[in-house]
């Protein structure tokens, strides 16, 4: 087991790889989502603005 | 034929319709994209036999590959949405423009960073100033900064859209350099393993996972363009009424 996680000599390039791949992914998917909310929230607060005061 | 054809990508490229159609796919793409990346991934580091000359280091390819394919495939998406974009005048066109470039730079940078950690035990150093492959895709994640910049700095979406896409498609000839210059310049990076004349030179042990990795990035971005291009389009048709009914309607 310890030996298939050591990759040979090159454990700490494989393992940073994946582990920047992974980052790589959230990274996306957090942004993507975060910037649909905050088009939505700030459409959203000026329509309300719109209506309160018409 | 052709008229049914044409009404339905009228159709799908109508703003509302398209939002609607987006969010319901997305959950589709996300899953079946990790599922490939769950089975590359595992297959990959695991099963695939350690190569015979660059040991297990050869694994990092199973995320480099698909990177470097991917930031290719972002900037011809871009290049071919910008062209559509200023030819008819297509506005989702720009918006799938606008939504690819940060997907782009992050897959560009994924492609060069791991290049880079399996240069080092490989090639024995971190970078090679002036190599062709790695040079030329630099200056894609270059464009791409390029890109995103000129849109900040404009204000008029319009105005934005047609300076964006003109960079863009001037910038396009660099992919084809990409692709080509480990075949036109000497390089210090390999030559193609997957896309060559009598087919792939890799085991399918190595291979299969690869191409699970290939597949379930290619689902996992599409997944991603798809979520951006609603923010973008929400964005673009915030004074509409489908988007004041949308949004009120849910909240009322």
């Amino acid at each position: 087991m310890m030996e298939m996680l050591a990759m040979g000599k090159y454990g700490a390039y494989v393992w940073s790889s994946f582990g920047l791949m992974f980052i790589v992914m959230v990274a996306c998917v957090v942004q993507a989502r975060s910037r649909h909310r905050k088009m939505y929230q700030q459409i959203e607060s000026r329509l309300k603005a719109m209506d309160s005061t018409s | 034929m052709f008229r049914h054809m044409w009404i339905f990508l009228h159709k799908l490229a109508s703003p509302p319709h398209f939002y609607g159609l987006a969010a319901k796919m997305i959950p589709w793409f996300y899953v079946s994209g990790l599922l490939l990346i769950a089975y590359g991934t595992i297959a990959g580091l695991f099963y695939a036999p350690a190569d015979y000359q660059q040991g297990d280091a050869f694994r990092i390819i199973y995320v480099h590959v698909p990177a470097a394919y991917l930031s290719m495939m972002a900037y011809s998406i871009m290049a071919i949405s910008a062209g559509i974009g200023l030819i008819w005048r297509m506005k989702l066109a720009h918006a799938v423009a606008a939504a690819a470039a940060p997907l782009g730079a992050w897959f560009t940078f994924l492609a060069l960073a791991t290049g880079s950690i399996w240069g080092r035990p490989m090639w024995g150093t971190w970078w090679e100033w002036g190599d062709p492959r790695l040079t030329s895709e630099l200056i894609m994640l270059f464009l791409y900064f390029g890109y995103m910049s000129l849109r900040a700095a404009i204000d008029e979406t319009s105005k934005a859209d047609k300076a964006s896409a003109v960079l863009i498609l001037v910038g396009a000839v660099n992919v084809p350099i990409i692709h080509f210059s480990v075949e036109w310049w000497s390089s210090l990076h390999q030559g193609p393993t997957l896309v060559r004349e009598g087919g792939p030179a890799i085991e399918t042990a190595m291979l299969y996972p690869l191409l699970g990795m290939i597949l379930g990035f290619t689902l996992f971005f599409g997944a991603l363009l798809l979520a951006r291009v609603r923010a973008e389009v929400l964005h673009r048709e915030r004074r509409s009424r489908w988007v004041r009914n949308l949004i009120l309607g849910e909240s009322a």
